[in-house]
């Protein structure tokens, strides 16, 4: 049976439809990851998978309780890191546990011996006492995923989980998720940082505009959907070189910003090319889910 | 679909006692400035005008100005405090520290919430009108065993108090909105529900009116019992008092999930 089963889901505002028909599962010990851009929906799946909204159409089961029916039921055993941190401000890091843990009819007995263990786990056993006000941005995420464990969850889900971190707050969260996988647990991450997406998600799909439009594991995906080699060009005249040796040299070219993009199968001929550019700076790397992101959902901006 | 389920009636778990302990939680660690803060505004008013001018007036229904703005002011602070904690507090957990949405990420239903706050509502109310009943039996300014039976009453206006400063909380975009429910609704029904003189003073058709108002009925309450009589028409006034109560609760539930279960 998969921990969390989605058919057929739609949800609207409005004439905006917004969850526009997916289907999702996820199996036991996997990390999924939903990418897209702002405004794809992934929140909204986010939410009618925990059974906070009603969908217009299709079914949910999680640990096979059909959702939002049994959605009460069925999130005694799921954490969630939402967004943005909604912690306790009136409350010391140990009481936010606390009166978290209370919510999920923990005894006091239990929380004794849980809330060392997280502590330990968000590397906060110093800030047991300290104020939510006093802690760090990385702090407080970390807080907000011990939280989401106060009931040893089977499932967890976390959107954006390091959005606004810095490098090495994102590491830890990283090695901590990763961490939880190794324990079993079943990760439903939303994310638009592909490098996080690649590096922690055992399978992916990219939604846009309410649709699921493309699947598989991240290497799978770049295999099939971009050429290997990305040489990234930029410079005085890189205009002027895309349309006459750029293009022909690569399989494919797009410009974004200052940059042009040239994606090919073979990259020497566009290197040895570059070679004797003076103008022209460049950047020669293997193809990455960024560019496979940016293919398939246009590089216009998203607000 | 969305708009039946809306209007669904509550289906609350008990687990809604955990909404109330976290607010109570909360108040525990701020209970002293947040006690003065209730109280001080309600006991100047009672003691200046209740002695200042109190002395100038002769007997008010067969008791001292004093004791007649007694009884008014445990109900006004009662409203007072229930207005403030479902408006500001509320919109604080629901809108701006999105507490709600931590709690709802967990096996509580909105539903669930809204009873908690409710239920807590009422009872931080209740304590601001006990206090001012506390102080007035200090001053000895009430003479019957009776007063026992005002807290049961102070208890469900609170409730229905809270229902109403929670579908302001629904529709509230910030916190300015509740000045308007302060302004046209609180402080007028202050001054027309008998707070600070008998509503027999006031012209016919703003009598009408005050009669169709929670805080009169709960001050017809809690008047007669501070004084040791019982009141008359209780079953009346305690009938009006529930379906505010009832009837708020409600509304405040189904704005409240067409604002957050979208």
């Amino acid at each position: 049976m998969p921990i969390l089963a989605v058919h057929g889901l739609r949800k609207s505002y409005g004439a905006l439809e917004v969850v526009a028909g997916i289907d999702l599962e996820l199996s036991r010990g996997e990390c999924f990851g939903l990418l897209g851009p702002n405004g794809a929906g992934k929140t909204t799946t986010l939410r009618l998978c925990l059974g906070l909204t009603e969908p217009d159409g299709g079914d949910i089961a999680m640990f096979g309780l059909p959702v939002p029916r049994e959605a009460r039921q069925a999130r005694l055993r799921v954490g969630v890191v939402p967004q943005m941190d909604n912690l306790d401000p009136d409350f010391t890091v140990r009481e936010n546990l606390v009166v978290y843990g209370r919510y999920f009819g923990l005894s006091r007995t239990a929380l004794e011996q849980r809330i060392p263990e997280l502590l330990a786990f968000a590397a906060l056993e110093n800030r047991a006492d300290a104020r939510i006000l006093a802690l760090s941005g990385g702090m407080k995420r970390r807080l907000t995923l011990a939280r989401a464990l106060i009931n040893d969850p089977d499932l967890i889900f976390l959107d954006e989980p390091t959005t606004g971190l810095d490098p090495q707050a994102r590491h830890l969260i990283w090695e901590r998720l990763q961490q939880l996988m190794r324990q079993g647990k079943t990760i439903f991450l939303t994310t638009h940082f592909m490098d996080e997406a690649e590096r922690l998600c055992h399978r992916l799909s990219i939604m846009d505009r309410g649709r699921m439009i493309a699947h598989g594991a991240p290497r799978e995906l770049v295999a099939r959907h971009i050429e290997p080699h990305v040489v990234e060009v930029y410079g005085d005249g890189v205009d002027a070189w895309a349309s006459q040796s750029g293009a022909g040299l690569s399989d494919r070219c797009e410009k974004t910003g200052a940059t042009l993009f040239c994606y090919a199968r073979d990259a020497a001929p566009l290197l040895q090319h570059l070679e004797a550019q003076n103008a022209l700076r460049y950047l020669y790397r293997p193809a990455t889910l960024e560019d496979v992101f940016l293919k398939l959902t246009g590089r216009e901006l998203r607000d | 679909m969305i708009t039946t389920a809306r209007f669904r009636p509550p289906a609350p778990s008990l687990r809604f006692v955990h909404v109330w302990r976290r607010n109570f939680l909360v108040w525990r660690k701020l209970a002293i400035p947040s006690m003065l803060g209730n109280l001080a505004d309600p006991m100047f008013y009672m003691l200046g005008l209740g002695y200042g001018l109190g002395r100038m007036l002769p007997e008010m229904n067969g008791m001292s100005y004093i004791a007649f703005l007694a009884a008014g002011t445990v109900c006004s602070s009662t409203m007072m405090s229930a207005s403030f904690e479902a408006m500001y507090s509320g919109f604080s957990r629901m809108h701006v520290q999105k507490t709600w949405e931590a709690i709802l990420n967990a096996p509580l239903t909105l539903d669930d919430v809204m009873v908690g706050e409710a239920v807590w509502t009422a009872s931080k109310s209740f304590i601001s009108g006990m206090a001012v009943l506390v102080i007035a039996l200090a001053l000895g300014l009430v003479h019957s065993p009776l007063a026992v039976l005002a807290l049961p009453i102070v208890l469900l206006a609170g409730l229905a108090f809270a229902g109403l400063g929670l579908i302001m909380t629904a529709l509230s975009p910030s916190y300015d909105f509740f000045m308007y429910y302060f302004t046209l609704a609180v402080t007028p029904m202050m001054l027309v529900s008998g707070v600070f003189y008998p509503v027999e003073q006031l012209p016919a058709v703003v009598q009408h009116i005050a009669a169709w108002l929670p805080l009169l009925h709960a001050v017809e309450l809690v008047r007669p019992l501070m004084s040791g009589t019982l009141p008359s028409h209780v079953l009346l006034h305690v009938a009006v008092l529930v379906v505010y109560a009832v009837t708020s609760f409600y509304i405040a539930l189904v704005l409240t999930r067409r604002r957050l279960q979208k």
